[in-house]
């Protein structure tokens, strides 16, 4: 029974990876449409794009280490 | 992480997804000790082999017109020194060479680890968890030695209302600490879990009547895990880059 739980908490955890997903979606889309209105500026912001990226995405690797703590660990 | 072998009675696929990541001794044998040559290992020195291939022996000649090997080593170079000029500031550049050999070792062991039949090293938190601390503490020690108790005000925020300082200097102190935490799984969080959505199509690909889709899902996988095993190389520096940033001018 409670590795059946440890499963389905893996599974809620593994929705928190889909949602960092929004966020990383959010700094592309923002930086794009920046970009888009000043094309010169964006060569010289790529290096703070991935940084946005990298944090956004940082917690949802925790989540994702949370679900494989569950499924391997617990 | 996945230590034992695991059944094909486990799943309905012929293979689990996360065998590929089993640490096995290569001379036989099952005990696994601190001096063990392992897979890993082994793996590991061919991917410092390939620097060394790239940056020493193939820019031996120094042509004025570069060969190709030469050509790609110095934009290797190029690329890693403008990142460190342009995210540490000038007076990192002293930790160029540390820099470009982190960069160096995890981008080809990223893309070794994308050859069929291979062990990807960077899969491993206990591989990127040694490189991140080794970070983690080269950062915290530069910023003591360079600005002394000084760097301590990189937790308080003195651009904050005063009433709010102290609950952001705890936020700081736990966002401080948790660094080599994220730093390391999203390498390797990110690594694996590409490779594994790969022997997952893999698996799907022996029943007949999906196998054509699942491998065109492979090739594009592989496609993105290119990409990927590029760009996460490329955020682990710049992430270090902005440590020692952090570490060179702590003042917010």
């Amino acid at each position: 029974m409670e590795g059946q739980l440890a499963h389905i908490g893996a599974g809620i955890a593994g929705l928190g990876t889909g949602i960092a997903a929004l966020g990383v979606g959010n700094v592309a889309a923002n930086f794009l449409a920046g970009a888009l209105r000043n094309p010169s500026a964006a060569a010289s912001q790529t290096a703070t794009l991935f940084i946005g990226i990298a944090f956004a995405e940082a917690l949802g690797i925790f989540s994702f280490l949370v679900a494989l703590l569950l499924m391997f660990a617990v | 992480m996945a230590s034992e072998a695991h059944g094909a009675e486990q799943g309905g696929l012929e293979f689990h997804p996360m065998d590929q990541f089993l640490v096995k001794p290569l001379f036989g044998g099952d005990h696994i000790g601190l001096f063990t040559i392992t897979n890993v290992t082994l793996w590991m020195a061919l991917a410092v082999i390939a620097v060394v291939a790239m940056m020493v022996v193939g820019t031996r000649r120094r042509a004025i017109i570069p060969s190709r090997g030469q050509s790609i080593g110095e934009l290797a170079y190029g690329f890693i020194y403008k990142m460190v000029e342009d995210v540490a500031g000038k007076d990192a550049v002293k930790f160029f060479p540390y820099i470009m050999t982190l960069f160096m070792f995890i981008v080809m062991a990223n893309f070794l680890g994308l050859l069929p039949m291979s062990f990807t090293t960077t899969s491993h938190f206990a591989v990127t968890i040694g490189l991140a601390l080794l970070v983690f503490v080269t950062v915290t020690v530069v910023g003591f030695v360079k600005n002394g108790a000084a760097f301590l005000g990189l937790f308080w925020v003195s651009s904050a209302p005063l009433a709010l300082r102290p609950v952001l200097a705890i936020i700081e102190v736990i966002s401080y600490f948790v660094r080599p935490v994220s730093h390391s799984i999203r390498l390797a969080g990110n690594v694996m879990a590409g490779h594994a959505v790969i022997k997952v199509f893999a698996g799907f690909a022996a029943i007949a009547v999906v196998s054509p889709v699942s491998i065109v899902a492979i090739t594009a996988m592989y496609g993105l895990e290119v990409l990927v095993a590029f760009i996460q190389a490329y955020v682990f520096t710049i992430l270090t880059c902005v440590y020692l940033k952090d570490a060179l001018h702590p003042s917010h």
